[in-house]
């Protein structure tokens, strides 16, 4: 068994990481549904994996210079608040409703996963509040390093709060709720939304993980195969991505998830889990 | 590495120049942690199978800091991989915590304030009442 969830994690984090998902939302759905393993270990061990690939993407991010360390660490104090309320409500709701609300969020990431991600150029006013936190930043091109303003940064710190609130509550990273909290609400570039949200994931998912630890929901034995495959499968994952024509890649992986959605809503409506 | 010299104003580069080894050297220590533990196990259990179809929640031992380091000091297999997984879950920790160590040197009040509430929020969660 402990060979065949390392085997099944290894595919979570290539799918994650080819669909830039993350593994953490293919990780949960693989363990209760096709191992019968409990949500509640399912999702400790997927945070645990969660900080894992998170923090050594961020390894290397953060030393190319596209992480905007001040727009990270404003929006941690959302995510950080959010994970602890998340997973307090986790403590509170059934296991089935849990999976409910995670097929939901399934959905609506593989909604997200298709479509194309349209890069703002920031026009308009400077907004009051990234002046005030000193938010605006550069990022290195060929052409040398360029500079950014940034907007809507109420808006964008309100869905943090709602991004940290997925992650406490489902053992995800939700790194497609800050890329959308980034992208959209406080248009960054792209490298810079993406790197920082990946920057953000590992302390949002240590937020909830220390209540989880204490709750009894992190099991070594599973804990572990799962997070060194993850680990592995998100690396290969990466390599594959350079080369790939990732646009068929992402409708094919995408009918994958909405099939897992579909399957945790039928067995969270009908009490099955 | 280039660490960040004593006495000087850390510049942002430097910063995260030792932010991305620390999360780098932090993942690989506990992923060699877990791997050590899961060693031990393999070595006294075999691949024995375990149920996690029906929740149990763990064991004390494996809930709290002091269980588990105290496990992994006899070198209980399962208690050294958790004690890998804690360290996994202490890297960000440390790196919020390098950070407010950054800004307060950078004398910047309000990012020294922001860090300290983030920081504040991660130690309650794992050392806070439960």
């Amino acid at each position: 068994m402990t060979l065949l969830v390392a085997l099944g994690a290894f595919g979570a984090g290539m799918l994650g990481a080819l669909t830039g998902l993350g593994g953490g939302i293919i990780i949960v759905p693989l363990l209760t549904l096709v191992f019968g393993v409990d949500i509640r270990y399912a999702i400790g061990a997927s945070l645990v994996s969660v900080i894992a690939t998170s923090s050594g993407a961020a390894a290397a991010f953060v030393r190319e210079g596209y992480t905007n360390i001040r727009i990270g660490m404003f929006l941690e104090v959302a995510t950080t608040v959010g994970a602890l309320a998340g997973a307090y409500i986790a403590g509170l709701i059934s296991p089935n409703s849990i999976a409910v609300v995670f097929g939901l969020v399934l959905l609506y990431s593989a909604y997200r996963s298709t479509r194309h991600r349209e890069e703002h150029r920031s026009a308009g006013p400077p907004d009051r509040w990234a002046a005030l936190l000193r938010l605006d930043g550069t990022y290195p091109t060929r052409e040398g390093p360029r500079a950014y303003t940034v907007q809507g940064v109420p808006a964008g710190f309100g869905l943090m709060f709602i991004a940290g609130i997925l992650s406490g509550l489902l053992g995800i990273g939700s790194g497609v709720v800050k890329v959308l909290a980034m992208d959209q609400a406080m248009h960054l570039p792209f490298k810079v939304s993406t790197t920082t949200s990946n920057f953000m994931i590992g302390v949002t998912a240590a937020a909830s993980a220390g209540i989880y630890l204490s709750r009894g929901y992190i099991d070594p034995g599973l804990a572990f195969p799962v997070m060194l495959g993850v680990l592995a499968g998100a690396l290969v994952g990466a390599k594959v991505l350079a080369g790939a024509r990732t646009q068929l890649l992402r409708m094919i992986f995408s009918g994958i998830i909405v099939v897992l959605a579909i399957e945790m809503l039928y067995k969270g409506l009908t009490g099955a889990l | 590495m280039n660490h960040p010299g004593p006495g000087s104003r850390w510049s942002d580069e430097q910063v995260e120049l030792f932010i991305g080894n620390l999360l780098r050297y932090g993942v690989m220590t506990a992923a060699a942690v877990a791997f050590a533990g899961g060693v031990i196990v393999l070595i006294h259990h075999g691949a024995a199978t375990a149920d996690y179809r029906q929740f149990a929640g763990e064991p004390a031992a494996l809930k709290s800091i002091t269980g588990v380091v105290a496990g992994a000091a006899r070198l209980d297999g399962r208690a050294v991989i958790q004690l890998g997984l804690l360290l996994l879950i202490a890297t960000p920790i440390a790196r919020v915590a390098f950070s407010l160590v950054a800004f307060v040197r950078q004398h910047d009040r309000m990012y020294t304030v922001i860090t300290g509430i983030v920081l504040a929020l991660l130690l309650y969660s794992l050392l806070g009442p439960k």
